[in-house]
């Protein structure tokens, strides 16, 4: 039956040699037009021609055919490998008049300072830019591993040309911030595409003189979990178990040598501190603008600069803590905190007070042995395998070399070379999301420690660390934006000397080194008066009433705040004018007065100063009414007429001001001696 | 129907997202108790970047009728595509309170979600919640407006910012005051932070922004006022879109 039928098909179509011809011919057509129905059907058309008929119902309908261009389109940028057929889906990316259309993919593109023309589209989001389908083009496929990137890392993109930071990414500014502070470099090898590297900010203590400062139980219980003595410390838990932390704490104590610190004489202990004297001294001296304390409702008060008081009886010896507030530099030269000049009874008062800082539960439950030999090599053993050294100085023990892997093109990484752990979606942005929160699940045995980040800070250092791609190392370097590199500036001679052991750059800036808690000192020559910086220098006031963080009073002697004002004075001077270019003695009481009322008037300046104290209230910029003995004319005028560029980033905007107005303003303000009082001139 | 806002379409996909899917099975910890009524605690109209967490979780409450908490009632949440919550259902705590953290969706514009309980005879009840994405150009004004403007005219303190507000003889506007800021055009914000108070006989105390910001930096604040104003912003004149 079967046959008879494939018989009389076969006769039907290959009976003789014209139907065997007229047979391959019809073939011959159809397969000819595989290809150009299959072109019809493709997808990009069918969304070409779903915006032709979303477009000519609008009113500018018109216009917004004329722009789409049909056909497959492309962005072609060879220097930069680019070749991009996005657009020919994604048609109304530049019409500024589809804002309201929220219908993919016809939405317009946010506004962002770069023309796609420029950059094309897979620098920023990945994915595949050849491709004309969305599967292939968003998706990872078999040829294709890079699939689009989720919106919450686009900020990565960025960070490919921008190595410094940009004030419209958030997210890769704090995910940069957080690498650094948490000392990832301390370990991976991130070198940034300009051949800089991203160095850590954070301050890992040295550990040579441990045993000075804490006890075997301490260094247990803080190794067992950092965050149990300070919820905001920057170690990492390296989840040791109690056995392998004894034997740490074991050889950590047990390489510790007395420290110069140790020879010198104690200072005397206060038998019976007043608490309240304590606490007034750690207020005086600023010690809140870097380090916080639990306030009785269990919040923090205070920087983050140095580690967190809350506890620090319970770790610190008595006398180390004396010894470190007398010098710190004696113990750790490497620090951030000053060497105040504090006297012996304030050293007694404070240290005191400091050690009643105590938490009696924290070491409770902590009973250790007498450390055996045995131990105290496993610890030793442990410290190299964990990469102790590579954060701690340590006796004995050598910093290790590129001990962990190197980042720098980690934005790349192939997705094969990776062993993604159980439940991570197989993503490179999962995978770095998911090793920055929990490293060990990819592997007992791995050595890399848990850090305590919140889910935004997980997103943002993912971010950042998306940002080292293969694009960035390779691209063409006129691409770059250069990345901040500090300084290393060196003030000079014995002011330099000064400089250093107050650490002056913990806090300030000068000349492209040093801290941004407090102003730039660069120019401070030209913007203040010998006079009151010495008397600042003696007695610290504050200027901005709305600041917590302060200057320390570090209790200088006349020789050393007349060595460093001189410095300052003759060396911290700004090109752009001459700080006495403008007396005081130019001004009349008619400019004074005149000036008076462009303050309250025309520029209303008590907005953010004060000067009166009884009616003038906005306390954003500094407080004025003395400003007539704290800051030169010149720098006055100057900055009225340009506040950016006496202090870049200032809140004041430039307003413009015109010369007259300048002078007049400058004449008031320089009126202004003290407590709001105008001092007539004659 | 032929005039559309942004908003109010992407409400409207909102609302389609969330009354399609009200989960059958709760798909953790069987409920222990029911209320009648479920209201919001903390966490809505916040903003974030597209696609990135909401800086603080959305928490809400489960009552009973006298208005006190419930212990162990079920919360869902739910939003359009690409919101994800962590976690998506979960029962209330000692307080009656169920919280999740937020990540909101890829596309920038007001994203309305929803938690969602039931009754202990099955009756849904539902609450719902804005949040808002910024795109790029958003998210630069945010930074600005943090920089030079929330010191006035935020009138929130913080003990690190506090606030110049209650200082000031005329009330700046808060940002999301869109009774006000709606009524005025682009061109007039534009001349206000540009050119100051002073220069449009209004109050002297706000300064001119346009000798410090670049254009594109004051394009960028307008776009994020625009995207936080409360009631929504609604761009005036016609804007077509095809009938749906």
């Amino acid at each position: 039956m079967l046959r008879e039928k494939l018989g009389s098909l076969r006769r039907m179509f290959l009976g003789d040699s014209s139907r065997v011809f007229g047979t391959v011919s019809v073939i011959f057509l159809v397969s000819l037009a595989i290809a150009p129905a299959k072109n019809h059907f493709s997808e990009w058309r069918h969304y070409q021609k779903q915006y032709r008929k979303l477009v000519r119902d609008r009113a500018e309908g018109a216009t917004l055919e004329k722009h789409l261009q049909p056909g497959i389109q492309q962005i072609w940028i060879p220097e930069q490998g680019v070749v991009d057929r996005c657009t020919t889906c994604h048609v109304g990316l530049r019409e500024a008049s589809l804002a309201d259309v929220s219908q993919q993919p016809f939405r317009k593109h946010p506004n962002i300072p770069h023309p796609l023309t420029e950059f094309g589209c897979v620098i920023c989001h990945r994915g595949q830019g050849t491709a004309t389908t969305v599967e292939e083009a968003h998706s990872s496929t078999k040829s294709w591993e890079q699939p689009l990137l989720p919106a919450r890392y686009i900020e990565s993109g960025c960070g490919q040309c921008h190595l410094a930071p940009l004030t419209g990414t958030p997210q890769l500014n704090l995910g940069r911030r957080l690498i650094a502070s948490s000392g990832c470099s301390r370990c991976h090898n991130l070198q940034r595409p300009d051949g800089t590297k991203l160095l850590p900010t954070d301050d890992p203590p040295p550990l040579p003189h441990l045993a000075d400062k804490t006890t075997r139980e301490w260094i247990y219980a803080w190794i067992k979990n950092p965050q149990a003595y300070s919820a905001t410390a920057s170690m990492p838990n390296f989840g040791l178990s109690d056995d392998q932390v004894r034997d740490v704490s074991a050889f950590l104590t047990a390489q510790s040598t007395p420290s110069p610190a140790a020879q010198k004489p104690a200072p005397a202990a206060n038998a019976a501190p007043d608490p309240a004297a304590g606490a007034s001294l750690y207020g005086q001296s600023f010690c809140a603008s870097c380090h916080a304390v639990q306030n009785a409702a269990g919040i923090l008060v205070g920087g983050d600069l140095g580690p967190e008081l809350t506890r620090i009886g319970t770790k610190a010896r008595p006398q180390w803590i004396g010894a470190w507030l007398r010098n710190p530099l004696d113990y750790d030269p490497g620090t951030r905190m000053p060497h105040y000049r504090f006297g012996d009874a304030q050293l007694a008062t404070l240290s005191g007070f400091l050690q009643a800082k105590t938490d009696s539960d924290f070491l409770a439950n902590v009973h250790l042995a007498e450390a055996t030999p045995e131990q105290v090599a496993h610890g030793k053993q442990l410290v190299v395998e964990y990469g102790c050294a590579s954060c701690h100085e340590i006796n004995g023990v050598k910093k290790p070399e590129n001990f962990a892997p190197d980042l720098s093109r980690i934005g790349s990484k192939p997705l094969v070379q990776i062993a993604f752990a159980e439940g991570v979606p197989h993503t490179l942005p999962d995978y770095l999301a998911a090793k920055v929160q929990k490293p060990r699940a990819f592997g007992a045995s791995l050595k890399m420690p848990r850090f305590k980040f919140t889910p935004q800070q997980i997103d943002a250092v993912t971010t950042a660390l998306l940002g080292f791609t293969e694009r960035a190392q390779t691209q063409p370097a006129a691409l770059r934006i250069a990345s901040h590199v500090e300084s290393n500036y060196q003030p000079a001679g014995k002011a330099g000397q000064l400089m250093n052991d107050l650490r002056c750059f913990s806090c300030h800036s000068i000349n492209g080194r040093g801290g941004d808690m407090a102003p730039d000192l660069t120019w401070e020559g030209s913007s203040v008066q010998r006079a009151w910086l010495r008397d600042f220098l003696k007695n610290p006031n504050t200027l901005r009433p709305a600041l917590i963080r302060r200057m320390p009073k570090f209790n200088l002697s006349d020789a050393d705040i007349n060595t460093l004002t001189d410095y300052i004075m003759t060396v911290y001077q700004t090109p752009a004018f001459d700080r006495d270019s403008i007396a005081s003695s130019e001004f009349t009481p008619a400019m004074v007065e005149q000036g008076k009322e462009l303050f309250y008037g025309k520029y209303a300046c008590q907005s953010c100063h004060i000067i009166d104290q009884k009616t003038d209230k906005g306390y954003i910029g500094p407080a004025l009414w003395s400003v007539g003995s704290w800051l030169t004319p010149a720098w006055i005028f100057h900055y009225l007429k340009d506040p950016q560029a006496m202090r870049p980033g200032t809140l004041e905007p430039n307003q413009q001001i015109s010369d007259n107005d300048a002078r007049l303003l400058t004449a008031y303000l320089a009126s202004l001696k003290s407590g709001g009082k105008q001092v007539a001139k004659k | 129907m032929r005039r559309l806002v942004p908003s109010l379409a992407i409400l409207a996909a909102a609302m389609f997202a969330t009354c399609g899917r009200k989960p059958a099975t709760a798909p953790g910890p069987a409920p222990t108790a029911y209320g009648t009524a479920i209201v919001l605690s903390a966490g809505d109209k916040q903003f974030a970047s597209v696609g990135n967490v909401l800086d603080q979780p959305v928490v809400v409450q489960v009552n009973d009728p006298q208005g006190n908490g419930v212990t162990g009632a079920p919360v869902w949440f739910s939003g359009p595509h690409g919101v994800k919550f962590d976690p998506a259902y979960a029962l209330t705590d000692s307080s009656g309170q169920a919280s999740a953290t937020v990540v909101l969706g890829g596309i920038a514009g007001r994203y309305q979600i929803a938690a969602s309980t039931r009754e202990s005879n099955g009756q849904p009840k539902d609450l719902k919640i804005d949040e808002i994405a910024l795109d790029y150009e958003q998210t630069l004004g945010r930074q600005l407006n943090d920089h030079y403007c929330s010191r006035c005219h935020n009138p929130e303190s913080t003990p690190e910012r506090v606030s110049n507000f209650d200082n000031l003889t005329t009330k700046p506007h808060p940002f999301t005051e869109g009774d006000t800021l709606n009524k005025m055009t682009g061109e007039e914000l534009l001349a206000i932070i540009s050119h100051g108070g002073a220069a449009l006989s209004k109050s002297a105390e706000m300064p001119p922004f346009g000798y410090t910001l670049t254009k594109s930096d004051l394009q960028a604040l307008i776009a994020y006022i625009r995207a936080v104003s409360d009631p929504p912003y609604r761009p005036s004149g016609l804007v077509y879109a095809k009938h749906q």
